[in-house]
């Protein structure tokens, strides 16, 4: 990794650079954008791209590769309208800032579905009427992948009985579902089908 | 052409848009990205009343990637508009607190963001006045009530009335602000080409806007083009023009360059519209047995100093119960607030909220059923106007909901239902929304392949309308829904009304059936021959709708609600909520479920969580943003079932089909607060139904 201020390519270090410049901004002289050089694994696939330090994830797949699969809601971690799985586990891109993800490897909604053929959960969304405008859905669509992932780990929720870690994917009940996936927001109130969808897949 | 016999419509046809959506491939407003585009974001008031003295802009310009920073002292002058809102940067005054003042324009979003926040702007403040009351001094009876309803109605003497009669219900009721929140926040992208301005914008209405935006900036609207494929609904908040997209034009213009503006969704509290807070008082007179003598219903509510909006609350208790004596009023009042706007049955949300928490109560005053007194005042026309129903299956909606529930020999007595700390209570309400249809027109073209192409500047917000048209289409041409393919979210194609009052598919939908009827007699005259440059035919159903003739045309629904309510916390969960509606044919099974079902989950959240706390010390909505103004999620939406009665009704459009999109929403948190009330018997008349107003 890279970083440089203002002007991409003359940065030294790291350390050097973050603590010894980035850190003495003044209310003086407007300084450049501290920009870091990375290798952004999306997909599959890697990009090399030189970001601002202040570019979140989300901003990054939208505005720099255009990824605009990963949507916006609210910009503050509220609605998961931007998630994405960061090493299979389901992250906020709009509260992860690009520069830490480097060398990580990053799924998106448009990473789901192999050869063209749609990942099993989004055929189920549209098969259940999953979902209305569409705009949350390929947060709940990654959210959902994860979930499952945790739920196959053995991690427990809210409403698992006892926090020994025994969640059955095979007989994974609603309500567990609806817990776990509390986290996407769907204000055309989609939920019952989305629920249905992804207890189709995980049963 | 092939036919198919096969009707479409009435199949459960899959969404034809979902895999673009669930893929990521739709591509929303502000997925746009034109070359050599920049980013604007704006600054706003943070007085509620008063002055710009000054605006610092030195110190942000020389700020890194800033191109501009516009505010009302370089702005370009805009043509002035009736709409007051859409004088963006055009003065001075400030309005309310959230008003944009500036905007900043950069080459990155990140640079835009921080330099518009150093922006600093003095004010010379006014006292401001955000306090919405009943007995405000300034309350005054608006000409209309929106869109273009009388404010006051009466019919015989309910004063009189109510004086004499044996059971008597007066209570005063309210509901808060709410926003509208749609997922995708409002944005535009705004790209000048020559004397043309091209507008990615998330908008319900293509055509609307184009005619909107294009005055202001002295041009005809043919020179706009709005582009609007994908909406990430809006539930009323797309259909006027919001300050943004001014904002965004004119920036795009004074920088020459493209321009993309999103709201952020904090800024959607401020700029973007909610739903006025409304206090009502009901009163109710009736016989012994429920059978009604008297209904008023007065409503009182809020508008901006900028634009009078004003909200029909009461006008569903003109037509909702047979009554001899009647009257509604409205009642508004001009405060340095935010601008009100359209949100999911706007008037009928709120007013039955009133009118059906009245009706829950003479219930019990009467000791008549709750299903039964709602029969019991069923008229046989309409109590206002005197006109027909073209179809009103109100009392069938209840009976049937009722054996859906398992209503019968529901014990009345409230507070006598616990299970463990869970006190159990259900309630019913009754819905409706009217039936509305307006010009609009279409084309149609065949291709020598056997495939058509229909062409409408219809928006699907996700409402499903792309899916229900295409049913449309094919039934109109006889052909498979697989040979058609829907165009529409783009002003460039035929006009057409916007997605608003649950008027899409009726309005749409009778455009597409004419031009498909006109496609088909031209296909018939050539004998079934299509020449390789296809054939096309249009229609324009201006003079058909204006000539239709007069009924009451309305859907109809019954609402049933079960909750639980924990006797220590107050915590209230909605365990079910079951409806059933008179909506005339429906087109789409599986679309038309996904609508009554949002609609009533919109409907729980009203009831339980969603009010926009106006902060009277700086004059904003404090809570704004989806932390601190809560929407249903998945957790709180347990069991909804929604059902629908057969329906014929000759008198509505060529498909015989009612709106569906707000009537879900209607009625709802009434069923929930009765619910409540069953199960605690605490009476919540102030929404939401929160913790601290059932503790004691
Ligand atoms: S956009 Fe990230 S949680 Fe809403
Ligand atoms: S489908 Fe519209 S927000 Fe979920």
């Amino acid at each position: 990794m890279t970083i440089s201020w203002d002007n991409p390519g003359t940065g030294g270090g790291r350390e050097a650079r973050v603590k010894g410049e980035a850190n003495t901004n003044g209310d003086g002289a407007a300084p450049g954008p501290v920009t870091v050089d990375l290798r952004l694994s999306v997909n599959g696939r890697r990009h090399p791209i030189t970001v601002d330090t202040r570019e979140t994830l989300l901003d990054t797949l939208r505005e720099r590769m255009d990824l605009t699969g990963t949507k916006k809601g609210c910009d503050h971690g509220q609605c998961g309208a931007c998630t994405v799985l960061v090493g299979g586990r389901r992250v906020k891109s709009c509260l992860t800032l690009t520069v830490t993800v480097d060398d990580r490897d990053i799924t998106t909604v448009e990473g789901l579905s192999a050869d063209g053929v749609p990942h099993p959960l989004q055929a189920a969304f549209i098969e259940n009427d999953a979902l209305q405008c569409g705009y949350c859905t390929p947060g709940q669509l990654c959210s959902a992948v994860g979930m499952l992932a945790e739920v196959a780990d053995g991690w427990p929720s809210a409403v698992t009985p006892g926090l020994d870690g025994e969640v059955d994917l095979s007989k994974l009940a609603d309500e567990e579902i609806r817990e776990r996936m509390s986290g996407n927001l769907c204000r055309c109130g989609a939920y019952p089908g989305i629920v249905a969808a992804i207890g189709q897949v995980a049963r | 052409m092939t036919t198919t016999g096969i009707r479409s419509v009435g199949g459960a046809l899959d969404r034809v848009d979902a895999l673009e959506k669930v893929t990521g491939r739709a591509r929303y407003a502000y997925e746009n990205s034109p070359r050599e585009l920049v980013y604007a974001f704006p600054v706003q008031a943070t007085v509620a009343k008063g002055e710009i003295v000054h605006v610092g802009v030195d110190a942000v310009l020389k700020q890194p990637g800033v191109i501009a920073a516009i505010w009302h002292g370089n702005a370009p002058r805009l043509a002035p508009s009736d709409d007051d809102e859409l004088a963006v940067l055009q003065s001075r005054r400030v309005a309310y607190r959230g008003q944009y003042i500036a905007v900043v324009v950069a080459e990155t979003p990140e640079d835009a963001r921080e330099a518009a926040g150093m922006l600093r702007v003095e004010y010379a403040a006014e006292d401001h006045d955000v306090d919405m009351r009943p007995d405000h001094p300034r309350m005054y009876r608006p000409d209309h009530v929106n869109p273009n309803f009388q404010s006051d109605t009466q019919r015989g003497d309910p004063d009189a009335a109510l004086t004499t009669a044996p059971v008597v219900v007066d209570h005063t009721y309210s509901t808060p602000a709410e926003h509208n929140n749609p997922m995708e926040p409002h944005a535009t992208v705004a790209l000048w080409d020559g004397d043309g301005l091209t507008l990615f914008d998330s908008t319900q209405g293509a055509s609307a806007l184009r005619s909107v935006i294009a005055p202001l900036f002295g041009m005809p609207p043919a020179q706009v083009r709005v582009i609007a494929p994908y909406i990430g609904g809006g539930f009323g908040s797309k259909i006027e023009v919001h300050p943004h997209v001014v904002l965004a034009a004119l920036a795009a213009k004074q920088v020459g360059r493209p321009v993309k503006l999103a709201v952020t969704r904090q800024q959607m509290f401020a700029i973007t519209g909610y739903r006025t807070p409304t206090v009502q008082r009901v009163r109710l007179g009736a016989e012994t047995d429920g059978r009604l003598i008297a209904v008023t219903h007065d409503a009182f509510e809020q508008t901006s100093i900028l634009v009078e909006f004003a909200e029909p609350t009461a006008i569903v208790t003109r037509m909702m119960y047979a009554a001899p004596h009647r009257r509604t009023t409205h009642r508004l009042v001009r405060l340095n607030v935010p601008t009100p706007t359209w949100m999911r049955a706007p008037g009928e949300a709120p007013g039955m909220f009133a009118l059906e928490s009245a009706m829950d109560e003479l219930a019990i005053a009467c000791g008549v059923d709750p299903v039964e007194l709602r029969v019991r005042n069923e008229p046989a026309k309409d109590p206002d106007t005197g006109l027909p129903f073209s179809s009103r299956n109100l009392v069938a909606c209840l009976r049937e909901g009722a054996r859906r529930f398992g209503w019968a020999g529901r014990d009345p007595e409230p507070g006598a239902r616990r299970v463990g700390r869970t006190l159990l209570g259900t309630g019913v309400a009754a819905s409706t929304y009217p039936t509305y249809r307006a010009p609009s027109s279409a084309r149609v073209r065949a291709e020598p392949d056997g495939r058509f192409t229909v062409s409408i500047a219809a928006a699907d917000i996700g409402t499903g309308a792309r899916t229900v048209l295409t049913q449309i289409a094919a039934d109109a041409l006889d052909a498979p829904a697989g040979l058609v393919h829907v165009e529409v979210g783009d002003s460039a194609l035929p006009w057409a009304v916007l997605a608003g009052g649950s008027m899409g598919t009726g309005s749409w939908g009778t455009a597409v059936v004419r031009a498909c009827e006109a496609l088909v007699a031209e296909l018939g005259r050539r004998g079934g021959d299509v020449p390789p440059g296809g054939v096309e035919a249009a229609a324009d159903t201006s003079q058909e709708v204006r000539g239709q003739a007069e009924f009451a045309r309305h859907a109809f629904g019954a609402q049933f609600a079960e909750v639980g309510v924990d006797a220590d916390t107050g915590e209230t969960r909605v365990h079910r909520l079951l409806g059933v509606f008179a909506a005339g044919r429906i087109i789409n099974p599986k679309t038309a479920r996904s609508q009554f079902v949002g609609g009533m989950t919109m409907g729980l959240s009203m009831a339980l969580m969603e009010e926009s706390v106006m902060d009277r010390e700086f004059g904003d909505y404090l809570n704004h943003d989806f932390a601190q103004y809560h929407v249903a999620a998945h957790a709180d939406v347990r069991d909804i079932e929604a059902f629908w009665l057969e329906e014929e009704d000759p008198h509505l459009n060529p498909m015989g089909s009612k709106g569906i999109g707000e009537i879900g929403t209607v009625g709802t948190a009434a069923a929930v607060a009765n619910a409540v009330h069953h199960a605690t018997g605490v009476r919540i008349r102030d929404l939401p139904i929160r913790l601290d107003k059932l503790v004691r």
